[in-house]
């Protein structure tokens, strides 16, 4: 989901607003379904989540910058979370990232140039006896190996390429 | 073949991870094909997680487990078990490795991997909901609290406080409105077990959450789940419509008049808001930062109402207890822990996955005997338990039996079970840093002791590691440890010193190694290794300058080559690489 290029569309962010901006207590559950229509947090959504909640734009960016789950900015087409956790740790993340960076060229917390992969370490999936492992939008990779990873992550490239073409 | 023939795959994440699904559609591609009716089940994890993806057939009143079973397999199994009634041995479970059940009691995992979690008939098939209708129908709440008393049920999500104490004082806590709340956020890097619970039994959490709340008197139950468990969420989402629809929560519950919902709440990845303090004002859409006790959550918690905040293998335990009586959960366990304990193997260990058995077993008989120790060639060196609030305990250590106090009094924690095994190839160092990394990135930043504290740390562990470590940092480590600890509100900063201190107590060698000796014994800290090529063992045969990624290495054909250690960044990939075992680590 790049959304760099597209104009944020506040009209589907109403929805939201209609159920939630009365009820005292949403705002991170309204944060978290923004993130889910925008695939990050938008400054203008965060505007109008202001407005119709009155919470002050402070205190929104306050929690916005607290949890590890927010974005404040787009993320790329394939959102590569890669566990740190312990486990992962002890039978080797830290090469897996290592290859992942030799592989794509970005490091933690960053996107491609051609907005198909962004990087994300992560502390545990819960998957600590397949470890190391990493989930990409949703999907969960264990028992990784570095030719494993480049693997999935060429598929992707190709699968992406595919689409677009279609 | 067997007319009450049964096929289970367990779906949990980590099955689906390993191609669960696949099999899955495999197995019920084969049976179609076969011409028959029956298709596989669904059910949650059993907790073998080093043999998924996972099959069980019951057949003729056995069970017959099938491990890593791929598409192929799956036909084999169809093919040759189910319609040609030929039990497969080559791919069955074997013997040692079934033991991980077998020697397990499983109260709070009962229905883990044996029923499906979406079906609320097969939970009241297994005697679910029962308890429910006894605590509401036949037992007063404060009986309820008494039993609960008996069973000696301790919180299982780290303090390990009387679970009846804390209802009790909920109960009798002046307010309006109170509230029940299951913690759902599990934190710990390297546990799993209650995402399992709640992928595999949400019914039983739900359980023990009305009859938690029954016995406080409230009529609205939150669950804080961690975002990082969608599955979770899900699952419980199905559970609590297919409660609604059976009068298990809702109005009027067993026509008694009382009323009783739930609802939940995703967390948004904070480690410290699993504290309680941190998730009451979570829930409130607040930064999760901890605040002072007292007030405790049951006097003022959610909405500055009496609360009460479980655990969610705590709550799975509930209804079993209720059920089956205090003194049967009692009958298990030490004087001081009694009941089953879930713990999640994990690390370098060669039968990863979930166990549940007796407090009171040694750390030995856990991961020797059930966990089949150390995978692969290393040896065993050390078990971390309690994750970023925990420590590392040694081998000599290994007939602790785990109990609250013994296991505390090693220097590390019960925690929320979670275990992670160490070989000889994992430096106590660098584990050190790693939770300092943890905990410092965590922090709320709320107290300067916790917030400033945790980074010093780390960036002296960070030298450490570097080799650029120097004398008298172990004293400054050790300062700054009990500083933090005194000075820290909550219990992320009042325990997040442990990991470098209880590395610092039982492995003292290694720290003198990296600062006095610029060696990691472990060999696994990058910048104090090197890269040399033995000219005895080279055949010269170039692969490993073509897989170098900064060039260098070099060297002619058939000739010896040579790394320049000026270039090598230690990435490694020469000595993975070399067929004639000629790169040497030092
Ligand atoms: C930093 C920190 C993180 C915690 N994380 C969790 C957690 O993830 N899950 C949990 O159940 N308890 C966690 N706890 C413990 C809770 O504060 C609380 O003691 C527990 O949920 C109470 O339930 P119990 O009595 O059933 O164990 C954490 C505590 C601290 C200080
Ligand atoms: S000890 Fe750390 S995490 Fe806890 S309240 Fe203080 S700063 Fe926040
Ligand atoms: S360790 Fe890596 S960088 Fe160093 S020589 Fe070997 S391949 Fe090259
Ligand atoms: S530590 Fe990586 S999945 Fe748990």
């Amino acid at each position: 989901m790049a959304q760099s290029t597209q104009q944020v569309d506040l009209a589907k962010l109403e929805p939201v607003l209609a159920e939630y901006a009365a009820k005292p207590g949403s705002l991170i559950t309204i944060l978290q379904h923004t993130q889910d229509i925008y695939g990050y947090l938008p400054r203008e959504a965060l505007k109008s989540i202001s407005g119709a909640t009155g919470i002050a734009p402070a205190q929104i960016m306050g929690v916005a910058t607290f949890y590890a789950q927010f974005r404040l900015q787009p993320v790329g087409r394939y959102l590569i979370m890669l566990c740190q956790g312990t486990a992962c740790h002890v039978n080797g993340a830290e090469s897996i990232s290592a290859i992942v960076t030799e592989e794509l060229g970005i490091k933690d917390g960053e996107t491609t140039a051609d907005g198909l992969f962004s990087l994300k370490h992560v502390a545990c999936l819960g998957c600590c006896s397949l470890a190391p492992a990493m989930m990409i939008n949703g999907e969960v990779y264990g028992n990784l190996t570095g030719n494993s990873v480049r693997q999935v992550l060429r598929e992707l490239a190709a699968a992406a390429k595919e689409e677009d073409k279609a | 073949m067997n007319a009450d023939i049964r096929i289970k795959v367990g779906l949990g994440s980590c099955g689906m991870a390993a191609g669960a699904r696949k099999t899955k559609d495999a197995l019920d591609a084969a049976l179609a094909a076969a011409g028959l009716d029956i298709r596989a089940e669904r059910t949650g994890c059993i907790g073998l997680c080093f043999a998924e993806p996972l099959v069980e057939v019951i057949d003729g009143g056995e069970s017959y487990f099938y491990g890593r079973v791929d598409e192929a397999k799956a036909a084999q199994i169809v093919k040759e078990h189910i319609v040609g009634g030929k039990p497969q041995q080559e791919l069955l479970l074997a013997e040692d490795e079934l033991n991980f059940l077998t020697r397990q009691t499983r109260i709070a995992l009962r229905n883990c991997g044996v029923i499906d979690p979406e079906s609320i008939e097969q939970y009241i098939a297994r005697g679910g909901y029962q308890a429910l209708k006894k605590a509401v129908c036949e037992l007063t709440p404060e009986e309820i609290i008494a039993e609960i008393k008996t069973s000696g049920l301790r919180g299982r999500g780290g303090a390990g406080f009387p679970t009846w104490f804390k209802w009790n004082a909920c109960r009798n806590a002046a307010g309006e409105e109170k509230y029940i709340i299951c913690n759902a956020d599990e934190g710990d890097p390297g546990a799993f077990m209650d995402r399992s619970v709640l992928e595999s039994d949400p019914h039983a959490v739900l359980e023990g959450m009305a009859i938690a709340a029954r016995a406080i008197g409230c009529h609205q139950g939150i669950i804080y789940v961690r975002a990082e468990y969608p599955l979770s969420i899900e699952r419980l989402e199905i559970a609590m419509a297919a409660a609604r629809e059976q009068g298990f929560l809702g109005q009027n519950i067993f026509g008694s008049g009382w009323d009783f919902d739930i609802y939940i709440k995703a967390g948004a990845g904070a480690f410290v808001c699993g504290e309680e303090t941190a998730l009451l004002a979570s829930l409130e859409g607040k930064r999760g930062m901890p605040r002072l006790k007292p007030p405790f959550p049951a006097q003022k918690g959610f909405r500055q109402q009496p609360s009460n905040i479980n655990n969610v293998e705590t709550l799975a335990n509930v209804a079993w207890i209720i059920r089956h009586g205090g003194a049967a959960f009692a009958a298990y366990g030490t004087e001081g822990s009694k009941g089953t304990k879930v713990f999640a193997l994990a690390g370098k260990i060669r039968r990863g996955g979930l166990v549940e058995v007796p407090m009171g077993l040694t750390l030995r008989e856990v991961i020797f005997d059930i966990g089949g120790g150390v995978k692969g060639e290393g040896a065993f060196k050390a078990v971390q338990m309690g994750g970023p609030s925990g420590g590392c305990i040694p081998a000599s250590l290994l007939d602790t039996p785990i109990d609250y106090e013994s296991i505390a009094a090693t220097g590390a924690i019960m925690g929320s079970g979670g275990m992670i095994i160490m070989d000889d190839a994992t430096c106590m160092v660098d584990m050190a840093r790693f939770f300092l990394d943890f905990t410092q990135k965590e922090s709320c930043g709320k107290c300067v002791a916790c917030r400033i504290g945790t980074k010093r740390m780390l960036e002296i562990l960070t030298r450490i590691t570097k080799g650029e470590g120097k004398p008298g940092d172990i004293e400054l480590l050790q300062q700054l440890g009990e500083d933090i600890k005194a000075g820290s509100l909550c219990g992320l900063g009042a325990s997040a010193p442990n990991p470098a201190l209880s590395t610092l107590r039982y492995f003292p060698e290694e720290y003198a190694a990296h600062i006095e000796g610029h060696t990691c014994p472990a060999k696994s800290c990058r910048d104090l290794l090197t890269y040399h090529i033995r000219p005895d063992k080279c055949r010269g045969c170039s692969l490993c300058a073509r897989k170098c990624p900064v060039g260098a290495i070099d060297g002619e054909l058939r000739e010896v080559f040579v790394i320049d250690e000026a270039k090598c960044i230690k990435c490694g990939n020469c000595a993975a690489v070399c067929r004639f075992g000629a790169v040497e680590v030092k």
